[in-house]
């Protein structure tokens, strides 16, 4: 347990500074091709997709993309995803599940985009198609909260046969002062949202919710990066090895029944 | 002149008319369309299957009355009834809202499920309802939807969600997210099985519950001019800061952008159900 507040946690996952999906993606493997469009719309670029190489081994990787700067994130939508970028993830998966490579995603998003267009274009069809296809996909999945994992935004790339967290990620039903807003008709009291709705890594592992926590260094990930690296792909080898040899109906039973023992 | 005076006395006695509906609404026997402002005796509106006899306005209905106009008299037989609301967050003040609300409303949760017989063919049935907490998706709703899906499954019966919903039940916080997972993953499922799923929406269905699944039907209905959408319209006009269109994410709306198969009229749904059951039955 660190002792640190929730509040703060939710400030360090927000942090412009912490590293973004790329900066995972450009560290952990060895070589990464990023593909793109969901062959329908068009290319979102608050969710990048490729093919990475991981320890010899190839595997498709899905991230929610954030920027680090005011012009970086008017690029990324803010890490908000429209309905084509979710699309665009799924058409990926379906690749990978296709040629039998493991998926890694990468969660980092305020949420998905509440925009007119993304409303005309169906955000609500894609994120639920997207967790329905993502249920049953017959290739490992490993899911990697690494800041901010907010809503059905965070969820549409997140049933996983392990879902994991930074330890000063957060995972929540929507932002504290979206939370606060509503419950508390305030939304200034973010703060005490973010207690009460128990989002940290810690809370996430009572519930149930996420299989383990990877630690970071003090104040965050970006104080001693390839600690995390190494301590991530350590995670993700171990763990698509064990998911690996299990038979394909056994992984996608146990990836039911994890989600569909949840409280 | 002789024509304003009759004008006049129409006009009292449209006052009176009106004073003595006032007074009836004050027994609550009167209700207000708030779409063409008609006053309607609300009897007559329930017998019109809560739809306004003037202009067609689907009033919002209970699960205990949209069950009475699906299923065939006598055959609902609910399923899931002892799944609760479960307070996972300790969140303060929700069990007690909930304990005033199952008082009030009379009913147990957001959802009440079963099966029943529609036009004589076996069916689940899982109808939500927006009394309760504004037809929230906590755990209990997630539980019993899903409970459905399962019976649906094991039974080999077609499904029929009625929804209407204002989201995730947020006082359950991340609990009420994985309900999405939980309920779409047994729609996938279902649909290994090869079975029916026919979806309603009614208004309003918004957020976890658009974006689980109602969004999945085989087919998915709407009901005349129901706000359908992921993202509430005031958090929209909040982010693009401008006005939404008008009728911007009713169902119309949304048939033209090509999300629903198709918009029934509250007295053709059960018929329309009946039907499209009746197409899916193999010999």
């Amino acid at each position: 347990m660190s002792n640190i507040s929730a509040w703060d946690k939710v400030q360090l996952a927000r942090q412009l500074e912490r590293p973004k999906a790329l900066d995972y993606i450009n560290n952990l493997f060895d070589d990464f091709i990023e593909l793109h469009g969901d062959r329908n719309f068009g290319d979102d670029k608050s969710i990048i997709g490729g093919i990475a190489t991981l320890d010899g081994m190839p595997v498709t990787v899905i991230g929610e993309q954030k920027g680090k700067n005011a012009k970086e994130n008017l690029e990324r939508n803010f890490g908000m995803p429209n309905p084509e970028g979710y699309r665009k993830a799924l058409r990926l998966m379906k690749q990978a599940e296709k040629f039998n490579r493991p998926i890694i995603t990468f969660i980092d998003t305020p949420g998905a985009y509440p925009g007119l267009g993304a409303e005309e274009r169906g955000q609500g069809e894609a994120i639920a198609r997207n967790i329905m296809e993502m249920s049953k996909l017959e290739t490992p999945i490993i899911c990697i909260v690494i800041g901010e994992g907010s809503s059905g935004g965070a969820l549409a790339i997140g049933v996983g046969d392990r879902v994991v967290m930074l330890e000063n990620s957060i995972y929540s039903i929507l932002s504290p002062e979206g939370f606060a807003s509503i419950l508390y008709k305030d939304s200034s009291k973010a703060k005490e949202a973010a207690e009460d709705m128990k989002a940290t890594a810690d809370d996430l592992k009572k519930f149930g919710i996420i299989d383990d926590i990877i630690k970071e260094p003090k104040n965050g990930a970006q104080n001693d990066f390839d600690k995390v690296i190494k301590d991530i792909k350590k995670y993700l080898i171990k763990n698509i090895k064990e998911l690996e040899k299990l038979p394909i109906d056994k992984l996608v039973k146990q990836r039911y029944e994890k989600f569909r023992n949840m409280a | 002149m002789v024509i304003d005076k009759v004008k006049k006395v129409n006009e009292e006695e449209k006052d009176v008319k009106k004073n003595v509906k006032a007074a009836d609404m004050m027994i609550g026997k009167w209700v207000k369309c708030d779409s063409c402002k008609e006053i309607i005796y609300k009897e007559e509106l329930h017998q019109n299957l809560s739809a306004c006899p003037n202009c067609g306005k689907h009033f919002r209905l209970s699960a205990r009355r949209r069950i009475k106009q699906i299923a065939d008299e006598g055959t609902f037989k609910e399923i899931g009834k002892d799944i609760l609301t479960k307070d996972p967050l300790n969140f303060k003040g929700y069990m007690k809202k909930v304990e005033g609300l199952k008082e009030k409303t009379k009913i147990d949760e957001a959802v009440k499920c079963g099966i029943c017989e529609i036009e004589r063919q076996k069916a689940v049935l899982g109808v939500m309802d927006g009394n309760f907490l504004m037809g929230s998706m906590g755990s209990a709703v997630g539980e019993r939807i899903t409970l459905a899906i399962e019976t649906a499954i094991k039974k080999k019966l077609p499904l029929v969600l009625f929804c209407v919903s204002g989201g995730a039940r947020m006082q359950e916080g991340i609990i009420s997210l994985m309900q999405m997972a939980k309920t779409s993953s047994a729609i996938a499922r279902l649909n290994d099985a090869g079975l029916l799923y026919i979806s309603v929406l009614t208004d309003p269905t918004t957020g976890g519950v658009t974006a689980s699944f109602a969004s999945l039907g085989d087919i998915v209905l709407a009901e005349p001019n129901a706000l359908i959408g992921f993202a509430g319209p005031r958090v929209i006009e909040q982010t693009i800061r401008q006005k939404l269109p008008e009728g911007f994410q009713r169902s119309e709306f949304l048939l033209e952008h090509g999300f629903i198969d198709k918009i029934v009229e509250r007295k053709d749904m059960k018929h329309t159900l009946g039907e499209l059951i009746r197409l899916h039955t193999k010999n």
